[in-house]
């Protein structure tokens, strides 16, 4: 999926006006791609992990790219971050520390940071210049990373997660996509490892991909399976969020002892008086519920 | 002539002159640059199957160089120190098995440690060579085998006077080197010819701080898998040659078995690997060294896993260990070493060299990352703390000294019958019984088979190993001498 694809055209309009046009590729499928006008390219650099480039556009904002790949984008992010942390903790009773594996654009974080009970949040981010990056260009996200009770770790996640046991009460796995860097994210001994770092009523929330493009489908069948041999709690639940990959997005929520819905404490939530604009705990219920091919297709890794 | 420099690759320099020039091919292969067989154009690439081409002149023959191949034979040899380098096709195997033809005739004693790779003790049933064994020491904590001790060699010299020549592992498979040097000089002392086995030592020839290699240590001949730490395609090999040794003869040797139809995708493969590692090596196998060496230090601090390294060296039977090789001794988390092999792949996705009884071999090379080795090390933390159980009742005894009774050509050319595996108790085996890999033989044509052998068998079957050698595919019966 490494393309980043710019597509100069100059034309002329009326009135002999010059006028260009650049376009940014995100590639879904080898068939498929998501065309956004770009007004103009902020950053751009390759780390020693990846390469990073930040984008400013009419539609949706600035958009945080790497390696080619979409991450986020300012208009549609919230969708992304309050589905993957107000999940789990409206429904844990008593969150103290947490993990987030990635994430150092702060977006996972700036939701977190709205809980006052929360003591302490661990990222596990290996590259410190995406941490620069969006701290420069994207502060009204990555500026949560200042809050006192972040620790920012720039180290491999698998090699972080190996040395801790009985550590946190959340962890939330914020990876990019599954054929690169990241890999290592979406395997059993990583799953197998958050396990073993939980409390004995932890939770587990990871980015699941989407299930409709054949090749991310078989990903997140792949996801389920080995979160399913590790936790005994395993439900999915779904978010639309259109600058991703056919825009229906799925995450894991892998427990323990708590039930994503019978152990939902609406009320408690709502007293804590949080401001959210797509999260609502009305909506808790509904994304639990996913279209018959979606549980067909995890089904089919759960026998 | 004047030698050519290490940054040539004349192989692929004239394949790339023989594509440029866009030769009609009215010769083999059928496929015609491809274009007979799309749908293997489609699986391998054009490019590919465009240099899958036959001997001619300006490629050169492999069965009688004079041109190009001669050329990368000659840069070959200069990058590994030897007199003269051979390419060969048919891997490793037919490189160790020209090194004894070339050496043993009929009748003829050759001294070696049991711990051989099938393929020299192959070439003896081939040429009516007879095995002198030197019992390797053994490690009984990790149940593997080492090097052979100096004062075993010494004496295997001694009531051997006739021996034409003594074989070494140059490392094990695990990475264990004997004194090569102290045995070259005791066995040039009585005439006889030093053989190398060194299909899991290419690197020792580029990278530093690394045992030393065959020919440095004045061995006569070496076989180097250039396909394992080397990184050319698989099936790919150099033999080595030293001093006292006829090129002439031992391309004859060579000849005797090898193919008439050499793959220019595996000679050209040897030759731009040839480069890298003249140009790159020492800074790739440093990198593959510090990659092992993070991983041990990792894997140690889990705990009940035993990386083991240099720590083991004793100056005799390890006189010097491959840092580049990670093993770990698997049996105090309660599974032997085939089982975590096992279960890595089926579970973790996650494919091993190999698992023995007691240890797993993960192969690290040139083309490895940190962020894979940080998986390994991750997946075995959480196989532990998933599986981890009493070790009671785990077998770690990995070496049988065998009971040879009579040579492997006479035996596995006799008369024999097929019996159940637990009535050849006493008998003769006429065939091979390994697993795969390491393809080390547990019993070798003309030895004895015993109780001991028989449970070995029963319980490396129960473990899930995978064994080969015998006719009978399930391994429930053995061929014996009548």
């Amino acid at each position: 999926m490494y393309l980043f694809d710019k597509d100069i055209n100059l034309r002329t309009k009326k009135g002999n006006d010059l006028q260009m046009e650049m376009w940014f590729s995100d590639i879904h499928t080898d068939g498929v791609k998501l065309s956004i006008r770009i007004e103009e390219q902020l950053f751009s650099a390759q780390s020693e992990v990846q390469r990073i480039d930040v984008l400013e556009s009419k539609d949706f904002g600035k958009i945080l790219v790497v390696d080619g790949d979409l991450m986020l984008t300012e208009r549609d992010e919230f969708i992304y971050h309050e589905m993957i942390a107000h999940v789990p903790m409206a429904v844990h009773p008593s969150v103290k520390e947490v993990l987030v594996v990635g994430g150092g654009d702060g977006g996972v974080v700036r939701e977190l940071i709205k809980y006052d009970d929360i003591e302490k949040i661990d990222v596990v981010e290996p590259d410190p210049l995406l941490v620069e990056v969006c701290r420069k260009y994207i502060p009204e996200i990555a500026n949560s990373l200042t809050d006192a009770r972040v620790n920012i770790f720039h180290e491999d996640g698998l090699r972080f997660i190996r040395s801790k046991g009985d550590a946190y009460d959340l962890i939330i796995i914020d990876s990019p996509n599954p054929f690169g860097a990241g890999e290592g994210l979406f395997t059993k001994e990583f799953y197998g490892n958050c396990y073993n770092a939980l409390h004995g009523d932890g939770i587990m929330i990871n980015q699941n991909e989407s299930p409709f493009y054949t090749e991310e489908a078989f990903q997140c069948q792949r996801m389920h399976k080995r979160i399913v041999e590790t936790f005994p709690i395993c439900r999915v639940y779904q978010a639309h969020i259109p600058s991703y990959p056919s825009g229906h997005w799925l995450f894991g929520f892998a427990s323990k002892k708590y039930h994503p819905l019978d152990d939902l404490d609406k009320v408690a939530w709502k007293l804590k008086g949080i401001h959210t604009k797509y999260y609502e705990p009305r909506l808790h219920a509904g994304v639990f519920a996913l279209p018959a091919y979606v549980e067909e297709l995890l089904e089919d890794v759960e026998r | 002539m004047e030698r050519l420099s290490q940054t040539r690759a004349p192989i692929y320099e004239a394949l790339e002159r023989f594509r440029r020039n866009r030769v009609v091919p009215f010769d083999v292969p059928g496929h015609k640059h491809g274009r007979g067989n799309p749908e293997l154009v489609e699986l391998l690439g054009e490019r590919c199957v465009s240099i899958d081409v036959n001997s001619m002149k300006p490629l050169d023959n492999l069965c009688h160089p004079i041109s190009v191949i001669k050329e990368a034979e000659e840069l070959a040899a200069d990058a590994f120190g030897a007199e003269h380098a051979f390419l060969m096709v048919g891997g490793t195997t037919s490189a160790v098995q020209t090194m004894v033809l070339a050496c043993c005739k009929k009748g003829d004693k050759i001294i070696l440690p049991r711990n051989v790779h099938r393929s020299v003790i192959n070439a003896m049933v081939l040429c009516g060579a007879k095995p002198i064994y030197v019992n390797p020491d053994v490690d009984k904590e990790l149940g593997i085998s080492l090097g052979m001790k100096k004062t075993d060699v010494e004496e295997a010299i001694r009531e051997n006077p006739d021996a034409v020549a003594v074989f070494v592992n140059n490392p094990t498979y695990y990475g264990i080197c004997s004194d090569l040097k102290a045995i070259v000089k005791m066995a040039h002392e009585k005439g006889m010819k030093v053989l190398a086995d060194e299909a899991h030592g290419t690197h020792f020839y580029f990278g530093r701080d690394l045992p030393v290699s065959a020919m440095e240590a004045g061995a006569d001949i070496a076989s180097v898998s250039m396909h394992k730490s080397g990184g050319s395609l698989t099936q790919s090999s150099f033999l080595l040659t030293g001093k006292n040794m006829n090129p002439g003869y031992i391309r004859q040797i060579i000849n005797l078995t090898q193919t008439t139809s050499a793959s220019y995708l595996l000679l050209s493969s040897l030759d731009i690997s040839r480069r890298n590692l003249a140009l790159r090596g020492e800074s790739s196998f440093k990198m593959v060294t510090d990659l092992a060496e993070y991983a041990r230090e990792e894997i140690n601090k889990i705990g009940d896993y035993y990386a083991f390294g240099r720590e083991m060296v004793n100056g005799d039977s390890i006189y010097d260990f491959d840092p580049t090789k990670l093993s770990i001794h698997t049996l105090d988390i309660g599974l032997a070493g085939i089982e975590v092999y096992d279960i890595l792949r089926d579970e973790y996705d996650i494919q091993i060299e190999f698992g023995d009884l007691g240890n797993i071999l993960a192969y690290l090379s040139i083309g490895d990352r940190i962020r894979e080795v940080e998986r390994l090390v991750t997946a075995l933390a959480d196989l532990r703390r998933r599986y981890k159980k009493d070790k009671a009742g785990m077998l770690s005894q990995e070496y049988i000294a065998p009971k040879v009774v009579m040579t492997p050509q006479d035996s596995f050319y006799a008369e024999k019958e097929s019996l159940p595996l637990r009535e050849t108790k006493g008998r003769i085996c006429s065939e091979f019984v390994m697993c795969y890999p390491p393809g080390i033989p547990v019993l070798a044509p003309g030895e004895e088979i015993t109780d001991e052998i028989i449970d070995y068998i029963v319980y490396a079957k129960e473990k899930g190993c995978s064994m080969t050698g015998p006719e009978d595919e399930k391994i429930e019966r053995l061929n014996v001498l009548v």
